[in-house]
């Protein structure tokens, strides 16, 4: 594990959002690290901070009412947080770029379809128009739409396709990292296939490594190396795809498990976790899943509960398998 | 059971008025609304209190007191017939705000009535309302203003008719949008298959949820009505003297302008307190209200 | 098992600028007392718009729609307000079915109140109860919908179309918009209630692992037709129609040993204004000849698994 390249690290990331009213610790304290290459899948619920985590990285929070309390992002191992709005300029786009999970709000409506793109090259390129017009094309290629639709605008494509669009755009300039938000959640299944296999191509010919942040754990399992589940702004198991689908250890990932119908077995009743998530600007003390975990003991309510390595890569943030049991 | 019961309409009245309540405090989160309503809420009470605070009689004159400065017998001095200018805004404050709320009040009764007609029933009514509309807000505001004062002659209640309907076209058309809004909603299927009449749709789940933008854009309807008239009675068409409305009290400065700015300067700057504070106020409350903000 | 409703040549045209959109075309089928029929497709298959026409949200084309022995599609303005006390639905987003400006109570009373069947007391004791049947607890019942999360705010949902014992219930997408810990709540609920007071569901999804969980039979729809229709077992283990083969073939499965096999369409869904007679899956289909633009049947290719495509047998062998 330790010979190979660490491509991106996150260190101790917290970021709240503060307003007059209250403050909602989003990200607590999430930790983790990727090689170059890999696919990590961030698995959460709604409000669970796996958005504001990719967008910490991009560096896009939207800061006020977002703050940045601490933490360290490393690329390369060039601390992002520390780059001047310039230098970060340079980084998104030609480093990283991130894909956002409405493809009908992402897209410019009043500007054709292969000018977006092209503006992109354009941005990171040094190269002639033509040769920018010429890329722009095969983007469009790439991602399954005829060259000839370089000068429609973005209400003459469907759903799918607009996100197609999207992916071009984010792949244009080559990105080491992708940050893909949701990118198939609007889209129905069949399209959803298509847009995924597009992204597994892309990741397999460039090498692009990708955060994947889903809620859907079947897309994970099809598309991704390592997994991480995040509740309540922290992450509470992450390891290998094997380590997480067979082998979970977290109440809250078994949970996960157990709500979802499956196609491959038959049950009467689903075993949905009890409760709600927690009140992000009211936050148990302890280990933030107690209050619906049904194994907490008065150990996980009090004291704070820290991520602990269960076997090689696998890590989990739960007394149940550190301690006696 | 009968426990239950009591229980239940005391704890309802508590509710009900909780949500006027809950827009209120939310109101007051916002410093620059808290001032408008204050603003507006004393201009109000001065208004209405006028005859008695007023230290003169609006309509006196005293040749020998003309063109005072501010003084201590005359706050805000005299103008040019030797009136006292403190009552005369006083009074003026009155038909002043007689004219923006009660325009507004005209054109909202119309054009929400008008406006849901449209937004509800769409299809032709729709159409030919719409259209109407257009028309109507074709014509410049203040030309077709003109037109109506001078068919229905000058006058307070003239006035608040001529500008009130101007307003009615602008208010149905904000109507029928707010309208069309709400219709997408999927609560009025649940109310269609709870068995609702059209009649209980429109007024207990449409009107209720059209009611916020509508009351924003009144209370900053009733500034933009205030400078109207104001407009109208400087160019003479709207309230006469001696009748002190605001506007007309700028007409009457009109001529003394250099000589003696306090004429002019203390109706100014009353209108633009007024129209600043309800401004204010509107920006505040659409905030206020908006559902989204709601947590 | 008796037939609650049955379905045939339910058709739904809308006039649009650009031409008659077929939203629904010659749709037939029918729901046993006390099962769950799941309607699959896509998005702007018609699927919604079915529903919609169940509870008579929407007046049909043409067709029939037969419930309890009567054509709904019939009736007098009286009797339809009988017919909403049996047929009820749940819809989809639970941001948006709830009056912003009425408490949970007034939400689930109102029905109660507009049947003229209780009065003011019996109303609240019943909403009470409703309440406790789906697990909101009591001291919500003066709260706004805005203050409640999404699962709460389906659960009222729930409530309401359940105040007046309802034999039938459209469900439109009444999971889609939750987490997946809050969705198993409330299907698990819909399976008790169902159980407990004998419903009959329609169950509108696009999530096919969802309606495998809750269907006894399903069908599938494309464009505005029905394309498959059979038990929701035997459709997961065999499927004739190339849609239906392409549909479930998408799905990502969380069995991570059985990397997916797609068989990925291409193009997109066609337009359902003005399509020319024919299988409109045509035009995606690798199996697609000359026959599929003549209008299709819907065959029973083996007992109670119906097809509409005309080489479902030559490409099954």
């Amino acid at each position: 594990m330790s010979e190979k390249k660490v491509f991106l690290q996150v260190k101790d990331l917290n970021v709240e959002y503060v307003t007059k009213q209250e403050t909602v610790s989003a990200v607590n304290g999430v930790s983790f690290q990727l090689e170059k290459g890999k696919v990590l899948g961030l698995v959460g619920e709604t409000g669970a901070g796996k958005t504001t985590i990719a967008r910490s990285i991009l560096g896009v929070l939207q800061e006020p009412p977002a703050v940045l309390k601490k933490g360290e992002i490393l690329l390369d191992g060039r601390n992002l947080l520390k780059l001047t709005e310039e230098e970060m300029c340079s980084v998104r786009g030609e480093k990283i770029t991130m894909i956002f999970q409405d493809p009908m709000t992402s897209l410019n409506p009043v500007m054709s379809v292969g000018k977006q793109i092209a503006e992109v090259i354009a941005l990171h390129d040094k190269i002639s128009k033509s040769d920018i017009r010429k890329k722009a094309e095969d983007m469009l290629e790439t991602v399954g739409i005829p060259a000839e639709r370089y000068d429609e605008f973005p209400h003459q494509f469907s759903g799918g396709m607009k996100q197609r669009v999207v992916i071009a755009i984010a792949l244009a300039c080559n990105p080491q990292l992708l940050l893909a938000d949701e990118p198939t959640t609007a889209l129905d299944v069949t399209i959803q296939a298509q847009v995924l296999e597009l992204m597994q191509k892309l990741n397999q010919e460039n090498n692009t490594t990708t955060i994947l942040i889903t809620h859907d754990l079947g897309v994970v399992a099809q598309m991704c190396d390592e997994v991480a589940i995040v509740y309540a702004g922290e992450i509470v198991e992450s390891g290998t795809l094997e380590d997480i689908f067979e082998n979970p250890v977290h109440p809250y990932t078994i949970g996960l498990f157990g709500a979802l119908p499956k196609l491959n077995e038959d049950v009467e009743w689903l075993s949905p976790i009890d409760g709600m998530p927690p009140d992000p600007t009211n936050l148990p003390e302890g280990c933030k899943f107690s209050p619906r975990c049904p194994y907490a003991k008065e150990q996980c309510i009090c004291s704070r509960i820290e991520l602990k390595v269960i076997t090689p890569g696998h890590k989990c943030r739960c007394l149940l398998e550190q301690g006696g049991n | 059971m009968t426990d239950a019961i009591c229980l239940k309409t005391n704890q309802e009245t508590v509710k009900k008025k909780s949500q006027f309540l809950e827009v209120l405090k939310r109101l007051s989160y916002n410093k620059g609304a808290v001032f408008g309503g204050i603003l507006f809420l004393a201009v109000l009470l001065l208004a209405i209190f006028a005859p008695l605070i007023a230290p003169y009689d609006y309509a006196a004159i005293n040749i020998q007191d003309r063109f005072l400065s501010p003084c201590l017998s005359h706050l805000f001095g005299t103008d040019h017939m030797g009136r006292d200018i403190l009552s005369r805004v006083l009074f003026g404050a009155r038909y002043s705000l007689l004219i923006g709320i009660g325009s507004v009040i005209f054109s909202a009764f119309f054009g929400i009535i008008i406006g849901a007609i449209a937004g509800y029933y769409g299809g032709w009514a729709d159409n030919l309302i719409m259209r109407i509309c257009d028309v109507i807000q074709s014509i410049p505001g203040l030309i077709l203003n003109i037109a109506l004062a001078c068919v229905l002659g000058p006058g307070v209640f003239n006035t608040i008719l001529a500008l009130g309907f101007e307003g009615i076209a602008g208010t149905a058309r904000l109507m029928r949008s707010s309208i069309l809004n709400v219709r997408k909603m999927e609560y009025l299927d649940a109310a269609r298959t709870s068995n609702c009449s059209s009649y209980r749709i429109i007024l207990k789940h449409v009107f209720p949820n059209t009611f916020a933008p509508i009351l924003v854009q009144s209370t900053m309807g009733v500034g933009a009505r205030i400078m109207l008239a104001a407009s109208m009675s400087f160019i003479g068409i709207g309230v006469q003297p001696p009748t002190p409305e605001w506007g007309a009290m700028l007409a009457d400065s009109r001529d003394f302008l250099m000589k003696f700015p306090y004429m002019c300067l203390i109706p100014g700057i009353c209108i633009m307190l007024v129209v600043l504070a309800l401004n204010l106020l509107g920006d505040g409350l659409r905030d206020a209200l908006d559902p989204k903000l709601k947590k | 098992m008796s037939r609650l409703i049955e379905i045939q040549n339910l058709k739904k045209y809308f006039k649009t600028g650009r031409g008659m959109v077929h939203a629904v075309d010659d749709v037939t089928f029918h729901i046993e007392q006390g099962r769950t029929m799941g309607i699959v497709g896509e998005s702007g298959c018609g699927k919604s718009t079915l529903g919609r026409m169940l509870v008579h949200l929407e007046e049909s084309t043409g067709g029939q729609i037969i419930f309890n022995d009567e054509d709904v599609t019939q009736l007098g303005k009286n009797d339809m307000k009988k017919f909403r006390e049996h047929a009820q639905m749940i819809f989809q987003d639970p941001y948006s079915s709830l009056d912003p400006r009425y408490t949970v109570e007034d939400s689930i009373k109102e029905s109660l109140m507009i049947s003229g069947k209780y009065n003011r007391t019996q109303a609240l004791a019943k909403t009470q109860e409703l309440m406790d049947l789906v697990g909101i607890a009591p001291r919500l019942r003066l709260s706004y919908p805005h203050e409640l999360d999404g699962g709460r705010r389906q659960r009222v949902g729930i409530a309401r179309a359940l105040a007046l014992d309802p034999e039938f219930i459209v469900c439109d997408e009444p999971v889609s918009a939750l987490d997946v810990s809050i969705q198993a709540q409330i299907l698990n609920l819909l399976k008790k209630l169902q159980q407990e007071h004998n419903l009959t569901y329609m169950f509108i999804t696009h999530d096919l692992s969802v309606v495998k969980h809750i269907s006894d039979d399903i069908c599938v729809m494309y464009l505005g037709q029905l394309v498959e229709t059979c038990s929701s077992h035997e459709l997961f283990e065999k499927q004739y129609h190339p849609y239906t083969k392409a549909l479930l073939s998408a799905i990502p499965s969380v069995d991570i040993r059985r990397k997916m096999n797609r068989i990925v369409l291409k193009g997109e869904i066609t337009s359902p204004i003005d399509p020319k007679p024919g299988c409109r899956f045509a035009a995606r289909c690798g199996y697609a000849c000359e026959k599929c633009h003549e209008p299709q049947k819907l065959e029973e290719i083996s007992p109670n698994h119906f097809v509409s495509c005309c080489r479902a047998k030559e490409i099954n062998i």
